[in-house]
């Protein structure tokens, strides 16, 4: 089982491990307030500025699994892995105008979940359950993967265990993750978030600086890369679409994957949670600006799919290259920093993940379906028991079933999501679409989008939309605009609740001074 | 509609036929590299005088 493990690499993994589980029990008394309840322990209080949610939402968005996923894909098929960098460019002009206004609304009527300001806005409380509902199954298999990426790197350090022993590392950090984040909340994440994005920062930058000096610089490693690739599509007769750049064909899938995967990044559960807990709207506008710093380190870690391909690393599964990568080119110890830095990347969005998940489990089902007279404390008490069961769930999709389905889940998960974002998105500037419409059109999008992707052989993410399009489309993006035009036509028909306890001023934050 | 600079790196960021060629190289980088990822910056830049254009 520990035979072959690299005991350097392994002790600096175990001691930066460490380091983080102290802070996170640490972290309940850290700009400590009430945590029984919820938007303490589900929101830290909402007291975080622009710098604490700066960490938080870098270290919430660039999960443990896209530092694994991305570069495995540059590495699999080269350019078309690269939509990851668009995508990330068109998420911020999105934040910077949306979110401050949900943000205000949000804080004036203490809504802590999409759910919550879906009920407020359009009192359809079937509406705000569809929502939670779509934000609670795109989660799971989302931590589901963050376990994925931990485990590369752990068996990259030389562990490898037979039967019920295989997981058993795994199994341990996310015990700990889970007392910690049912102890303290929000605020551990918080907390961690500063060491993780640190770590990450510096293997980053040691990385694109060191590793090209060693292989001939970035010429020779797109040179070497472009080689494989084309190696690989002639080995393949041409089936396989890969290379340095885009194949026509995979041209517009690569710029659908981009807005569809902008368009749902901000409604998944988690980003929500990092989004409100905020201390002000001018908090998110400055995150919107600063945060692009993230996607230029996660386009420099892509590109190490290729440093992979000139270092002469070959790995069966591509979520290796990374890993093998950095054992190969770096002294042990630093490896074994590089493998802390993506293990705790992984704790961060999980727990943030659990919690939002929770979060909207406790406001927008238990709450409203199942026992109205919860009491504050309760609600809390319920949120912190979800937070643990959800991340259990987690740990069983990952230990009963194939990863494969792990990751085909999350790929479903990201078209399932973006269905809310007509609900939510245009609710923040008009009352014009009704629940019951945006309930069908909510009901339409997710059967298509998952229909779609229902290949003949596995899922896939892009279609030519039953042969009507003459090229391939995300699936996301064609299912959210049949999605939008469907809520359009039955508005005016579908009249539904008009309530509305929301008005105009309260969606502008700037009233109070920040 | 004061927002409407803010789609200048959006729709460059999609205009992915103009960008999708290897020279000219920066640095060793294709051009569909070194562009895209000049481009993160220059986004952040745009966003940055939407905020000081708000904020006057």
């Amino acid at each position: 089982m520990i035979e072959n493990l690299n005991w350097p690499a392994t002790l600096v993994f175990v001691f930066f491990f460490a380091v983080v589980t102290v802070m996170g029990f640490l972290a309940s008394r850290w700009k400590s307030g009430p945590l029984d309840v919820l938007h303490e322990w589900g929101l830290g209080g909402r007291r975080f500025g622009a710098w604490i949610t700066w960490f938080l939402l870098g270290g919430d968005l660039y999960t443990a699994y896209t530092v694994i996923a991305v570069p495995a894909l540059i590495y699999a098929i080269g350019a078309y892995g690269f939509f990851a960098v668009p995508y990330t460019i068109l998420i911020y002009p999105l934040l910077f105008v949306a979110f401050p206004r949900l943000w205000a609304v949000a804080h004036r009527h203490e809504y802590i979940t999409a759910g919550d300001f879906i009920l407020g806005r359009y009192g359809d409380k079937w509406l705000a359950l569809a929502v939670c509902a779509t934000g609670i199954v795109a989660t799971m298999p989302y931590i589901a993967l963050q376990l994925v990426g931990m485990e590369r790197v752990i068996q990259a350090l030389g562990f490898h265990g037979e039967g019920i022993f295989s997981h058993l590392p795994l199994t341990i950090a996310f015990v700990i993750l889970a007392l910690y984040t049912y102890s303290s909340g929000l605020r551990a994440p918080a907390m961690i978030a500063f060491v993780k994005d640190t770590m990450i920062y510096i293997f980053v930058i040691a990385a694109v600086v060191y590793i090209p000096t060693q292989l001939g610089g970035y010429g020779a490693i797109f040179d070497a890369a472009g080689a494989a690739l084309d190696k690989k599509v002639a080995a393949s007769g041409g089936k396989v679409a890969a290379g340095l750049i885009l194949k026509p064909a995979q041209i517009m899938p690569f710029i659908t994957l981009a807005i569809g995967s902008a368009m749902a990044l901000f409604l998944y559960p988690h980003s929500m949670t990092g989004i409100l807990a905020a201390s002000n709207g001018n908090a998110i506008r400055r995150n919107a600006i600063a945060l692009p710093a993230y996607s230029l380190v996660l386009g420099l870690i892509a590109l190490m799919g290729y440093m992979a391909h000139a270092a002469g690393i070959q790995v069966s599964n591509p979520q290796d290259a990374v890993p093998q990568l950095f054992l190969k080119m770096f002294p042990s110890w630093f490896a074994g920093f590089t493998f802390a830095a993506i293990a705790i990347g992984a704790l961060v969005p999980a727990a943030v993940m659990s919690i939002g998940a929770a979060n909207t489990f406790t406001r927008n089902f238990w709450k409203p379906f199942v026992d109205p007279n919860l009491s504050p404390a309760k609600e809390a008490g319920l949120a912190k028991l979800v937070s643990l069961i959800v991340k259990l769930g987690a740990l069983l999709i990952l230990l009963v079933m194939p990863t494969q389905f792990a990751i085909d889940l999350q790929l479903l998960g990201g078209v399932w999501m973006i269905q809310i974002f007509p609900a939510l998105i245009f609710g923040l500037y008009t009352r014009w679409f009704t629940g019951p419409a945006l309930l069908v059109g909510w009901a339409v999008g997710t059967i298509l989008g998952t229909w779609l992707s229902w290949g003949a052989m596995n899922w896939t993410p892009a279609s030519n939309f039953f042969g009507w399009l003459s090229f391939s489309s995300y699936n996301g993006l064609t299912s959210v605009i049949v999605n939008m035009i469907v809520a359009a036509i039955l508005s005016p028909v579908l009249r539904g609740s008009t309530a509305d306890q929301t008005t105009e001023a309260d969606y502008q934050d700037r009233r109070v001074p920040a | 509609m004061k927002y409407v600079l803010l789609l200048v790196p959006c729709v460059l960021s999609l205009c992915t036929p103009f960008y999708n060629i290897i020279e000219p190289r920066l640095g060793g980088f294709p051009f569909f590299y070194w562009s895209l990822l000049l481009l993160v910056p220059v986004s952040a830049l745009f966003i940055l005088a939407a905020y000081k254009g708000e904020a006057r």
